[in-house]
């Protein structure tokens, strides 16, 4: 109750700050255009994003606090500021060099480009580095278990880590750093795989129908309604338990029959959206000039409608990744999906979960009250630095989702400009 | 009379490409109150940019860089939003060119119409419905009480578009921008629609900037005409001087396109065999019926225009040629063999005999092919050339159709203008060799300098080709200038058909008669002479009704 109460006074506040920063503005600016036909809205959005820029900032500067068990619970926010902003001045760099080099077309290209798409390309380009030279870079192998187990990140001896393993090491002593880096190999590629999967089943299908019209139509349609009146993930949760018990133990077995089962259930929208935008361009006089000439279904179908469809699946090939490759890592969290020793990170987020109960721990009155030797003792450091573990493999999944709608967006904006 | 808008020194740039490019170059506009300007110019002329301008309204990506927009005491191009939310639809008032998309489909007329004045707080909403009934009247819509309870989609296009001059007027503004009221409208219809906006501007005594870019219909309804070219302004002058006596060379261009005519070809001798016979052809979709026993022949060199109303069946006629609509019953005879009766089963010789260009280029066009490979297409196809001997045969094409073949073979349809694309359309009807063009409207949809170059084309290419034209057209001076033949379609029949020369002199058909007075003449008085003639209520859908 409490805390409702506080969110609506802040709110508020924030509320009376944006209507005071309207007038002042336009007594200031002596009511120049931008200011006197501002909407409250907007005023409003102003004051909220300087009040998520402030927060940012104390979690930043809360980092450096001399209380170690402060310090290190915001070590990790700590940590993802740190490398937004490099990541964002890596982003910025990079589009400057796409803008002095390269031919007059890529140079055009990365003017227009905002900075999300920039940051988003640059993200994906270090993911796929890092999935594709995944044998140099990982400290040690896949299937090594090298360590003590449950080390702490940080690689600090102080705080409970291991300067051999900088982000601690998992329940069997396998090195998280090691594991992250052979995740985006399998979650990366085998979610890569099964989208195009996925597309070539449901766009094929979907341009067919589209086509074909009538009966073709029906049979294919109701056949994909009765495929998604299923609830997709307990759906594929069901083929995998089956999948799991046929495979008796064989890895193989398992990553091909969960990239067949998810392709199959994702290529149900992707179905959807290549019928719609089939459709929408069947009826154009030139696909009728192009029947008229006699042409055949082959040549209607992948020289006059697919080069006009391939904005919209390319921008719907970027979600269906991120949803795919979520699903993955659900599957992989369940237990159901790719299978120790390969390293993924939806098994890495589940192995790493109930760590963070160890902050309920230090909220608590006996903590809070006792000695610098008792806290020791107890390893509270070590407890506080672990709780951020399973936070490791969930930032990497979504730092990949919001890069990849980052550029996906850019796509669509560039579609739909083009069209104008 | 007091000066009601100034536009002074006006210049507007679009934003494409990263930089401004000019659409408008320093035009001066000014209105009286109760004055009616024709502002006319081909599209890209920036006639409608001008019109928005008055009402201090840019689109997205564009805007007055320079320049003072005065409405009545206001300057508008710094006016806060606020003030221009207190102006428009209040005292200035805007009617799109398509009625159809520009009224919520979801709510009733009668509801959108008192939208505004409550909005405003000029009226209450049971005070605004009873003001648009008696507007409806004034308008001459049909049941005046009870239309304004209909949907959009209920009632008819002229309707809408009166429906949403009512609107416009709903607040009774100082000036009203009718932005191509009735360029989608047919003939028949747009009379209605023209002595409606007519008069309810003359009895209310609003201002008004009509822009179009038919001058036969800114000739019946401007006091003034201002001609734009390319963002510049080439002449203004009274509608009467203006029509008399034209000062620029543009404008006298604009003047004479009507006057392209070809000499009339001697008769079809009796006994030869036609390339295409309609043989009463009946067809339907689904049970309903769109076409009764329509039977005409195409001879080889000659053109048949084929005119009506929209819904009257000419493109339908079209469709069952080609094949795409198997007639149910009757036949079509290519050549005096009778053709199969869907494209499916038509062998590919058969196909190729007959072409088709369409009204719209932008969608006949695949826009992800190169020019060059649209029309290789079928020479590759048909022809079965491959390689250097396809390119010269694209080439040669090019050429045929005026395009300079180096320039224009590697770019995409989204680089050429509205002419270019139809020409390339027709390179494509031509590169399969055909015998027969079918021509849908296909000049319905450019300016009259551009149409007039494409029909110059066709003929051309006809009297070097001997090929034969199926020309299909709601545009009766289309007609005069290229057919041989024509055949007057209403509700899917055949009404009069005949040589060009017959059918241009009385006696007519009684619906023959109404489409040919109902073009609009250069005459200024036309309008108001036709009125008198036939009586205000026996224009448009009435007139058409009664037949």
């Amino acid at each position: 109750m409490s805390a409702l109460i506080w969110i609506l006074g802040a709110l508020i506040v924030m509320a009376g700050a944006g209507w005071l920063l309207r007038a002042v503005g336009q007594k200031v600016t002596n009511n120049a255009p931008k200011w006197r036909d501002m909407p409250f809205a907007v005023a409003f959005g102003y004051v909220v994003a300087a009040a998520a820029i402030l927060a940012v900032l104390y979690a930043f500067v809360q980092a450096y606090s001399s209380d170690p068990i402060v310090a290190n619970t915001y070590f990790y926010a700590w940590f993802v500021i740190v490398s937004f902003i490099f990541f964002a001045v890596v982003a910025w760099l990079f589009r400057l060099l796409g803008r002095a080099v390269g031919t007059a077309g890529s140079r055009k290209l990365f003017r227009q480009m905002p900075l999300t798409a920039s940051f988003g390309i640059i993200t994906i380009l270090v993911y796929a580095f890092v999935a594709i030279f995944a044998d140099f870079l990982a400290p040690f192998a896949q299937d090594a278990f090298p360590g003590a187990i449950n080390v702490a990140p940080g690689g600090d001896p102080a705080t409970g880590g291991d300067p051999n393993y900088l982000l601690g090491t998992d329940k069997r002593g396998g090195d998280i750093l090691s594991r992250i880096i052979y995740g985006a190999q399998n979650t990366v590629g085998i979610a890569f795989i099964t989208t195009l999967l996925a597309f070539f089943i449901g766009g094929t299908l979907g341009f067919l129908a589209a086509i074909g019209g009538g009966w073709i139509d029906q049979v294919l349609s109701r056949g994909i309604d009765v495929l998604m009146a299923i609830p997709s993930l307990i759906f594929s949760l069901l083929l995998m338990t089956i999948a799991l018990v046929w495979a008796d133990g064989n890895a193989t077995f398992i990553t091909v029959s969960m990239i067949i089962i998810i392709a199959v259930i994702d290529s149900t929208r992707v179905f959807r959206l290549s019928r719609a935008v089939g459709l929408g361009i069947v009826v154009m006089d030139y696909i009728e000039a192009a029947r008229l000439r006699g042409e055949k279904f082959g040549y209607v179908m992948f020289r006059e409608i697919l080069p006009n469809a391939t904005a919209p699946l390319l921008a719907e090939f970027g979600l269906r990744f991120c949803f795919v490759f979520l699903t993955i890592a659900s599957l992989s969290f369940l237990g159901v999906g790719i299978q120790a020793p390969l390293a993924d990170w939806g098994s890495m987020v589940r192995d790493g979960a109930p760590f963070i109960q160890n902050l309920s721990i230090i909220n608590q009155e006996w903590v809070l009250q006792a000695d610098e030797a008792t806290l020791e003792m107890i390893g509270i450091d070590k407890m506080v630095r672990q709780a951020s573990l399973p936070l490791i493999p969930a930032a990497a999944i979504a730092l990949l989702t919001v890069a990849v709608n980052f550029v996906v967006d850019w796509m669509l904006h560039r579609s739909s400009g083009l069209k104008e | 009379m007091s000066r009601l808008l100034t536009m002074k020194d006006i210049w507007i740039e679009g934003r494409s490409d990263e930089t401004w490019n000019p659409i408008i170059n320093g035009v001066d506009l000014h209105l009286d109150r109760g004055e009616v300007l024709g502002l006319i110019g081909e599209s890209g002329a920036g006639k409608s940019t001008m019109g928005l301008a008055a009402m201090g309204y840019c689109r997205d990506g564009v805007r007055i860089s320079k320049g003072s927009v005065e409405f009545d005491g206001t300057e508008l191009t710094t006016a806060s939003a606020a003030v221009k939310r207190g102006l428009l639809g209040k005292r200035i008032a805007y009617v799109a060119q398509s009625a159809a998309a520009s009224f919520n489909p979801a709510h009733k007329l009668i509801d959108q119409h008192s939208e505004a004045p409550v909005q405003h707080g000029v009226s209450s909403r049971a005070e605004s419905s009873r003001d648009g009934m008696e507007l409806y009247e004034k308008l001459r819509l049909p049941n005046p009480d009870t239309i304004g309870f209909r949907y959009p989609h209920q009632v008819s296009g002229g309707q809408l578009q009166r429906a949403m001059t009512a609107m416009a007027m709903a607040c009774r503004p100082d000036l009203i921008i009718f932005d191509e009221p009735t360029t989608a409208l047919d003939v028949t219809t747009q009379i209605e629609v023209l002595a409606s906006i007519r008069d309810i501007v003359e009895q209310f005594g609003t201002a008004a900037i009509y822009i179009t870019h038919d001058l036969a219909v800114v000739a019946q309804m401007a006091d003034r005409v201002k001609v734009l070219l390319k963002g510049d302004e080439v002449e203004t002058n009274e509608t009467r001087e203006m029509l008399a006596n034209p000062q620029q060379e543009y404008t006298k261009s604009l003047w004479s396109v009507r006057e392209f005519e070809r000499p009339a070809k001697p008769a079809v001798s009796t006994g030869t065999t036609p390339v295409v016979s309609v043989d009463n052809v009946t067809a339907a979709y689904g049970t309903v019926n769109v076409l009764n026993e329509v039977s005409f022949d195409i001879h080889q060199g000659r053109t048949v225009a084929v005119v009506g109303e929209s819904g009257s069946g000419k493109s339908t006629t079209a469709r069952c040629i080609t094949g795409l609509l198997p007639p149910k019953v009757g036949g079509i005879s290519f050549d005096g063999a009778t053709l199969p009766l869907s494209y499916k089963s038509r062998t590919k010789d058969q196909l190729r005999q007959v072409q088709m260009i369409y009204q719209m280029a932008d969608t006949a066009l695949n826009p992800r092919m190169s020019v060059g490979n649209i029309i290789a297409r079928p020479v590759e196809f048909y022809l079965g050339l491959k390689g250097a001997e396809k390119r010269r045969r694209v080439d040669q094409l090019l050429e045929q159709i005026e395009l300079e073949p180096s320039q224009y073979y590697d770019r995409l349809p989204s680089e050429l203008s509205g002419g270019q694309k139809q020409r390339i359309g027709i390179a494509r009807a031509l590169a399969a060799e055909p015998r027969m063009i079918i021509c849908d409207e296909v000049t319905s949809a450019l300016d009259q300098l551009v149409a007039e170059g494409i029909l110059r084309l066709l003929a051309e290419l006809q009297d070097k080709l001997g090929l034969a034209y199926m020309f299909i057209t709601h545009d009766l001076a289309t007609v005069k200038a290229i057919a041989d033949e024509v055949v007057v379609m209403k509700d899917g029949r055949v009404v009069e058909q005949g040589p060009k020369a017959e059918m241009f002199q009385p006696p007519h058909h009684p619906y023959t008669d109404l489409l040919l007075s109902s073009v609009p003449e250069m005459d200024p008085d036309w309008l108001t002479n036709l009125l008198a003639e036939r009586g205000v209520d026996n224009i448009g859908d009435a007139a058409v009704d009664k037949m």
